[in-house]
């Protein structure tokens, strides 16, 4: 008994310092993913059956709703695209660097993390996707988290929301940076050091600013939904909501930087001059 | 499915089984219309199944398979590897030296014991988290606890009947 006591207590040490057990941890991920698939099991097949029963007219009305709203969203990726083209020409003249698009990839929910104190989920996407930690992952609406652990074929997600995850933001309206504090329970983000006199108010909207290297610049993080200067205190509470629906997505999108690629092209061919060398 | 008496690997597959259903209890999602605190109340499955065979079965379940089993618990939950396997490892010790004394228990005095074990399960888990930085106390860790104790009787009775019906000693 005491040996293996030891030993849980060596290796979450060895865990909590170092990255030694990561491979293990994949290895026995994967073997475990049975279990994961097997919990989602309820939730997948009451879907299925919503699927099975839902009739001809709903469905008629849902592609007809989802056709329009396809039309919709071409005749805006029309304008967008003639936006970006003239900002990276106003870039260009202005001597900075071009923004480029980012690409992304479409994952599935597989398992909420069930302990309600850490704000995980795990999607069906691993590193055979090419997934890698600490790579940011948006919803339709906004920024969602960021991978903290890969394994082959899943990976685990950290909610903007938990306690232990920040992001740097800045406000649309008068671009002051800040960063935003998840809270845990109750979907809400806090932002860090406000000052009292600082330019921020209710409705406000967050977006990402891209400090830090993490997250990429422009997406909607949060809506400023609480401020409370209170006398006394060096800085004022202000509570934000995220953009993103946390407790009901079942899709999310993986996002993978221009700017990353270039770094790792970059690095790989460092190493073959090294090789050369 | 076979009567597998005397059944040495039967039993076995049998036991790991119920120890793996523990573990989809443990991760499978709550429905979004269950409100988020909810999720306090769930149990730690995996303890109870495990304090129940070692009980039961003494000779073939004990602190290796906690261990065993802690592992897989903590690469499921994304916990420091080590975290569950020593609170399983603790509570195993301590149900497997009470084994005789809890035979004679009713099955609500068993509860009791249980809540004492799974609150040391809790604790123990807290212990890792706070040393690696990661928690603060709050009394909700003891939840889990409460509702494991409560639910007990029909964990036991569930898979005593399973035991009877399959046979094994």
């Amino acid at each position: 008994m005491l040996g293996l006591g030891v030993l849980s207590l060596v290796l979450g040490f060895v865990d909590h310092t170092t990255s030694w057990l990561d491979g293990s941890r994949s290895a026995l991920t994967v073997a475990l993913t049975p279990i994961v698939v097997t919990a989602d099991l309820p939730n997948r097949s009451v879907r299925g059956i919503q699927g099975i029963f839902s009739s001809r007219e709903d469905l008629r009305r849902r592609v007809t709703g989802l056709e329009s709203e396809l039309i919709f969203l071409r005749v805006k990726t029309e304008k967008m695209a003639a936006l970006i083209s003239e900002n990276n020409r106003l870039r260009g003249l202005l001597g900075s660097a071009a923004k480029l698009q980012d690409n992304v990839l479409v994952a599935e929910l597989m398992g909420v993390n069930p302990d309600p104190e850490e704000q995980e989920v795990v999607i069906d996407k691993g590193s055979e996707d090419s997934v890698f930690v600490g790579q940011p992952v948006l919803d339709s609406r906004g920024l969602v988290g960021q991978v903290v652990e890969v394994s082959p074929f899943s990976s685990r997600v950290l909610l903007i929301s938990d306690e232990r995850h920040s992001v740097p933001v800045q406000v649309l309206r008068s671009n002051l940076r800040f960063i935003a504090q998840g809270t845990g329970i109750g979907q809400q983000l806090e932002l860090q050091h406000v000052h009292s006199t600082a330019d921020i108010k209710v409705g406000d909207q967050l977006l990402s600013s891209g400090l830090g290297n993490r997250f990429p610049v422009g997406y909607p993080v949060g809506v400023v939904d609480k401020v409370a200067f209170k006398p006394g205190k060096p800085f004022a509470e202000v509570l934000a909501k995220p953009n993103a629906q946390l407790d009901r997505f079942r899709h999310v999108l993986l996002v993978f930087t221009e700017s990353r690629v270039a770094e790792e092209t970059n690095t790989s061919s460092g190493k073959g001059d090294d090789r050369g060398g | 499915m076979i009567v597998v008496a005397d059944n040495e690997t039967g039993g076995l597959v049998t036991i790991w089984i119920t120890i793996i259903a523990g573990m989809v209890l443990a991760v499978v999602p709550m429905p979004q219309f269950v409100p988020v605190e909810l999720g306090f109340l769930r149990p730690d499955w995996v303890a109870m199944v495990l304090v129940y065979w070692i009980i039961a079965l003494p000779h073939r379940v004990g602190i290796l398979t906690a261990w065993l089993a802690g592992i897989a618990v903590d690469v499921l939950l994304g916990s420091l590897i080590g975290q569950h396997a020593l609170s399983y490892v603790l509570i195993a010790y301590v149900a497997a030296s009470l084994y005789q004394r809890l035979r004679m228990f009713s099955v609500w005095q068993q509860a009791a014991v249980l809540f004492a074990l799974l609150g040391l399960n809790q604790l123990a888990g807290f212990w890792i988290e706070s040393i690696a930085g990661l928690a603060g106390w709050s009394f909700w860790y003891l939840l889990p606890a409460l509702s494991g104790a409560f639910l007990w009787p029909w964990v036991f009775l569930m898979l005593r009947s399973l035991r009877r019906w399959i046979g094994m000693t």
